[in-house]
């Protein structure tokens, strides 16, 4: 396994396009907490001609809808959600809004992947179900819009060395491909 | 006749929820524990390991092991010769639930309806209930939180016996491909054989809930339990679909009676926290 690199949020262009498939990286900086019902409301608004409630450039969005936090903790579970569902919505983010950046699990659709590629957009994966240790690495976090959405609402979260790894890169390299394709044993 | 008051069932049940949602079950730890060894891929260990420390990280913190702490699946075996006293048994068990994801600080997840308006309850009610009346004097109460992640990559299958057992590996090999990186495996694999449409998918249900330690009592379903996670350990999809040898900690394959021309195979996928709390009352 590669080196674990370190970078920083929100992206900027040369650390987006850097990032290649395989890489193992800890983050540090702000990222915006979204997941289904956010996203529908900021393509709504995108409809609309509005502002959206966050400024998406050089943003990195991750998709999660954290548990309840206990009294004296910042937040409670937070693991990635399945970033497919958001695949409807990605594509506009990232040419209309400036998104440079996601984390969630799972595939995404090829036409997520053709934006990201146009506009140099990684796609990293944290470790699904590893909420309580994830959320170790999150130290603030701040309800932006949407309040009314709970644990679905839009929010800043200030992390330290939270762990992921690029699955699709800026060029679309494929890590969920290289890397099943290594271990496959079947015709 | 042995008196069990809803009270009890209640508390129980909210015990439960909490139990299952931060505690791992030591089969399910074990199980990953022992993965961390034999996967080849560096990356898949390193989240073998990640998934090992959450799980501890959890349970120092009491602290729910993944944000989304499921639908409230619960198998409840009532003895025929118990009298549950001072309300309805449903009730007690949804007040138990709501309890739990409140005072445990667990994710409430349950819309009252799925089409149209899809309005939170906003305390995880209503629980999925499974119930049935056995022998006995006592009230064995089975709690599995299901995350929708891996809930949403079930099948359900009606083969004809002429699909035999190759029609089943397929059927089983076509869920577990479809589910990929989403169900986050490394997965456990819950197999329903036979009976009706619905009487499979319980079966499978039961079977992805079951402990990792058992296998089927039968030693021709319990050789295809292995042959099934052999197969699918063969895919390289491995942990977190990145690639390696442990796609699937565990297969399990439950069977029931069924119609001389029907087949059916339902796949129920649990994820790497294969969540279950058992009590006896």
């Amino acid at each position: 396994m590669s080196e674990i690199k370190k970078i920083r949020a929100p992206f900027d262009e040369a650390t987006a396009r850097g990032l290649q498939a395989g890489q193992c990286v800890l983050i540090s900086g702000t990222i915006i907490a979204a997941r289904d019902a956010a996203h529908k409301k900021m393509i709504e608004a995108l409809d609309k001609g509005q502002a959206l409630p966050v400024d998406l450039h050089g943003a990195v969005i991750y998709y999660v809808g954290p548990s309840p936090s206990k009294p004296g903790f910042v937040i409670g579970s937070a693991g990635p959600t399945t970033a497919g569902r958001m695949d409807a919505y990605a594509p506009r983010l990232i040419r209309e809004a400036g998104l440079r950046g996601m984390i969630g699990k799972g595939y995404r659709k090829p036409e997520v992947v053709a934006a990201m590629q146009e506009y140099g957009v990684p796609y990293l994966a944290a470790v699904g179900g590893a909420g309580a240790l994830i959320a170790r690495c999150i130290k603030k976090y701040t309800v932006l819009a949407y309040a009314e959405l709970g644990a679905e609402a839009l929010a800043a979260m200030e992390v330290e060395d939270f762990p992921a790894i690029v699955v699709i890169d800026s060029k679309g390299n494929n890590y969920y491909e290289m890397g099943q394709a290594a271990y496959r044993q079947l015709a | 006749m042995r008196e069990i008051s809803v009270q009890h069932i209640s508390d129980a049940v909210r015990e439960l929820a909490i139990q299952a949602c931060c505690i791992l079950p030591q089969d399910v730890y074990a199980a990953l524990a022992k993965s961390q060894e034999s996967e080849p891929s560096p990356v898949g260990k390193s989240i073998l390991k990640q998934i090992v420390k959450n799980a501890d990280i959890a349970r120092t913190d009491a602290v729910p092991m993944c944000q989304d702490t499921g639908i409230t699946i619960i198998f409840a075996e009532v003895g025929q010769d118990v009298h549950i006293v001072g309300g309805s048994f449903e009730e007690a068990v949804n007040d138990g639930v709501r309890r739990g994801y409140s005072e445990g600080y667990l994710r409430k997840s349950m819309v009252a309806e799925p089409l149209f308006d899809r309005v939170n309850t906003k305390d995880n009610t209503p629980a999925m209930l499974h119930t049935r009346l056995v022998p006995g004097q006592h009230v064995r109460l089975r709690l599995a939180p299901k995350g929708a992640g891996s809930e949403n990559k079930s099948m359900l299958k009606m083969l004809i016996p002429a699909d035999g057992i190759e029609g089943v590996r397929k059927v089983v090999l076509e869920a577990v491909l479809a589910a990929g990186p989403n169900s986050c495996p490394p997965l456990v694999v819950g197999v329903g054989l036979g009976g009706s449409m619905e009487m499979a998918a319980l079966c499978a249900k039961k079977a992805a809930s079951r402990d990792l330690a058992s296998s089927n009592p039968d030693p021709r379903y319990a050789a295809f339990e292995e042959e099934l996670l052999e197969l699918i350990n063969k895919t390289g999809i491995g942990p977190q679909g990145l690639g390696g040898a442990t796609t699937a900690l565990k297969v399990h394959v439950e069977f029931c009676p069924t119609h001389i021309a029907s087949l059916p195979v339902a796949v129920n996928i649990n994820c790497h926290a294969a969540r279950h709390a058992e009590i006896l009352l």
